[in-house]
């Protein structure tokens, strides 16, 4: 296990290395630079502040000078926002998207496990109709149709909570709804039918046969199985939730990575853009290795 | 509910006019068809007849263990030990499968649940019906596992299915049915996907643990050789049917029905060396379409028109029945 772990956390530093190189060349064949927008500089100053981030060095030296840093961890100064780094910004922000899609990935995985079983139980029956249309509704909307109906129904006309911001748990609430229900809709659906896979089989025909309750076939000898497809799904999944959603942090004016990801691409914050994009790479890297041990663990049949 | 039915010196098991249909989209199925029989206590049972026939569908009527929808028992009863099966609900089903009636299934590959250690399912009915606890429950796994002949049992008890071949599984099942002492073992063609040395070391096996507890144990197969050295009494099935029943030796020796006697006809071991090998002209009829008369008709090289009216199994001997018309009036000799 230690051998497996260890081999493809090196497998990571060539990922890291491309997605890098990538990132770092393509957000400069992008027309524009960080300070294009900023009027009434005179030349003499953009001059200065070029020298000052080394952007008048020729692009392959700046790379080799962005390597090296990147090989301590350091993600350099972020263009726009003087005097911080693009570490001390992903500090900064990253906890409240955490925060946000941590909540929102717990309530999807709730709802989600809940009525995938649900439907599972009684395939083609009303209940199983009911929640596999509703799933498929929260599919269809997109988070941007949804939020502002949320803010509209419970922040305006009830008054139960605030339209945004993000100050006390109540705040909470709305952001991490919007987001999980369309995570929950598709793992309701990854549910039923990787439990309905399993139910099929000759091995819950014998689990019958022993007598065993439904209660029992369910817990004991289809979840394992039926879950294995959910659990494939969440890696990718849950490092785009937990990154945050431009969308919903936008919508709920929330201070999240996701809306910081989006303003360097407008602004040319090249370090900040590709901070955040190398960032994201780790985080996938980390869930897939998260979901490949989980998976090890739920089927037998897999090896280190 | 299932009502006790105060009877003396009955069967085992007796089943009455059991009719189990599959309403499918091309119409109704019927898969088991008024079938009739009944099984002693420590007696083997047979019941052979080709892919079709309704042998599984009728145990797993039995059990509760056809799928339904689309199955549905339409009629007849399952007296076991005072008790209908066919009328109990599934909590009261569960209290008597895998503890008084247990089941081995065909194909040992997929009868095991691949995500549990053989360990957990082998004594899995002991925790159900028994409520033994866990170490004790181990110990008498293990010992069930030595039972069957396998080797280091304390250790692979802690495998998985697939770490096992396809007849160290089938050895698993057994273990795993027998772990409680049932009254009967239905046994849905256990040796049909395994090699032929490995099919005998489980029919021994079967054959010495029934000797070992005295349970009765119905075999269903479409290997007449291996039901004729095993079985006591053995049920012939056609199309959703029984066409004829009889004690082992008079249903291989002198059979009554044109169909089992076509059946014995086409065994390759049994004809001389050389000879052409015998078939049965024509398919299986459509269970989608009803039949009226005897099933077997279109294929019988005896068919007469009387055959279109209906036909029931009738006793023509010690113990033995056969549903033909023609050889119910001793009209033909086979």
């Amino acid at each position: 296990m230690f051998r497996f772990i260890a081999a493809r956390l090196m497998q990571t530093v060539p990922v890291l290395f491309v997605v890098a190189t990538l990132t770092f060349f393509m957000v400069r064949l992008v027309p524009g630079g960080p300070f294009d927008a900023e009027r009434n500089v005179p030349p003499e100053i953009k001059r200065e502040l070029e020298a000052y981030y080394g952007l008048d060095k020729p692009v392959f030296h700046q790379y080799l000078d962005y390597l090296g840093r990147l090989l301590h961890g350091d993600l350099g100064p972020s263009y726009k926002y003087a005097n911080r780094s693009v570490n001390e910004m992903i500090a900064a922000t990253f906890p409240v998207s955490l925060q946000l899609g941590g909540m929102a990935l717990g309530l999807a995985l709730i709802f989600g496990v809940t009525a995938g079983i649900i439907a599972s139980l009684r395939p083609n029956s009303a209940l199983d109709y009911t929640a596999s249309s509703i799933s498929m509704m929260g599919i269809c909307l997109p988070t941007f149709v949804l939020g502002p109906l949320f803010i509209l129904v419970f922040a305006l006309n009830l008054r139960w909570v605030n339209a945004s911001g993000w100050f006390d748990a109540a705040d909470r609430i709305l952001p991490a709804a919007t987001l999980g229900i369309a995570y929950a809709a598709s793992i309701a659906r990854l549910t039923r039918g990787g439990m309905l896979e399993i139910l099929n089989q000759d091995f819950i025909r014998t689990a019958r046969a022993k007598g065993a309750s439904s209660t029992r076939i369910i817990l004991r000898h289809t979840l394992r199985g039926g879950l294995l497809p959910v659990v494939s799904y969440l890696g990718p999944a849950a490092a785009g939730i937990l990154t945050g959603s431009f969308v919903i942090e936008t919508i709920f004016q929330i201070p999240g990575l996701g809306r910081h990801f989006v303003t360097s691409a407008f602004n040319r914050d090249f370090t900040m853009v590709t901070g955040i994009v190398i960032f994201y790479a780790v985080l996938i890297v980390f869930f897939n290795l998260l979901v490949d041990i989980v998976q090890i663990w739920l089927n037998p049949k897999l090896k280190f | 509910m299932c009502e006790p039915q105060k009877t003396d010196a009955m069967p085992l098991l007796q089943v009455k006019n059991l009719r189990t249909y599959f309403h499918t989209r091309n119409g109704v199925v019927r898969a088991v068809d008024d079938v009739s029989f009944e099984i002693e206590k420590g007696e083997t049972l047979g019941i052979v007849g080709e892919s079709g026939s309704g042998k599984s569908v009728t145990c797993y009527s039995l059990l509760g263990l056809i799928p339904q929808p689309p199955g549905r028992i339409e009629s007849g009863e399952a007296i076991f030990d005072n008790t209908d099966l066919l009328k109990c609900s599934t909590a009261e089903l569960n209290r008597i499968r895998g503890k008084r009636i247990a089941m081995i299934f065909q194909d040992p590959m997929t009868s095991l649940n691949p995500y549990m250690r053989i360990e957990d399912q082998l004594i899995e009915p002991l925790l159900i019906h028994e409520k033994t606890g866990r170490q004790r429950a181990v110990e008498l796994g293990v010992q069930a596992l030595k039972d069957v002949g396998i080797q280091d049992a304390a250790q692979r008890i802690r495998s998985y299915p697939h770490e096992f071949s396809g007849g160290m599984r089938q050895r698993v099942m057994i273990a795993m049915a027998l772990i409680t002492k049932p009254d009967l073992l239905i046994a849905d063609e256990p040796t049909t996907a395994l090699d032929v040395t490995v099919q005998a070391q489980i029919i021994e096996l079967v054959k010495r643990m029934q000797a070992e507890r005295g349970m009765a144990v119905i075999w269903i197969s479409h290997d007449l050789g291996v039901v004729a050295g095993l079985c006591q009494r053995v049920n012939v099935m056609y199309a959703g049917r029984v066409v004829e029943s009889g004690p082992t030796t008079s249903i291989y020796r002198s059979p009554k029905h044109p169909y089992n006697h076509a059946l014995q006809k086409s065994i390759p071991a049994l004809q001389p060396k050389g000879a052409e090998l015998y078939t049965i002209a024509g398919m299986p009829p459509d269970l989608s379409k009803p039949v009226t008369g005897c099933a077997f008709m279109p294929r019988c090289e005896f068919a007469q028109d009387i055959c279109r009216a209906p036909v029931e199994l009738k006793k023509d001997g010690p113990g033995h029945a056969t549903a033909c018309t023609r050889a119910q009036r001793g009209e033909i000799n086979l």
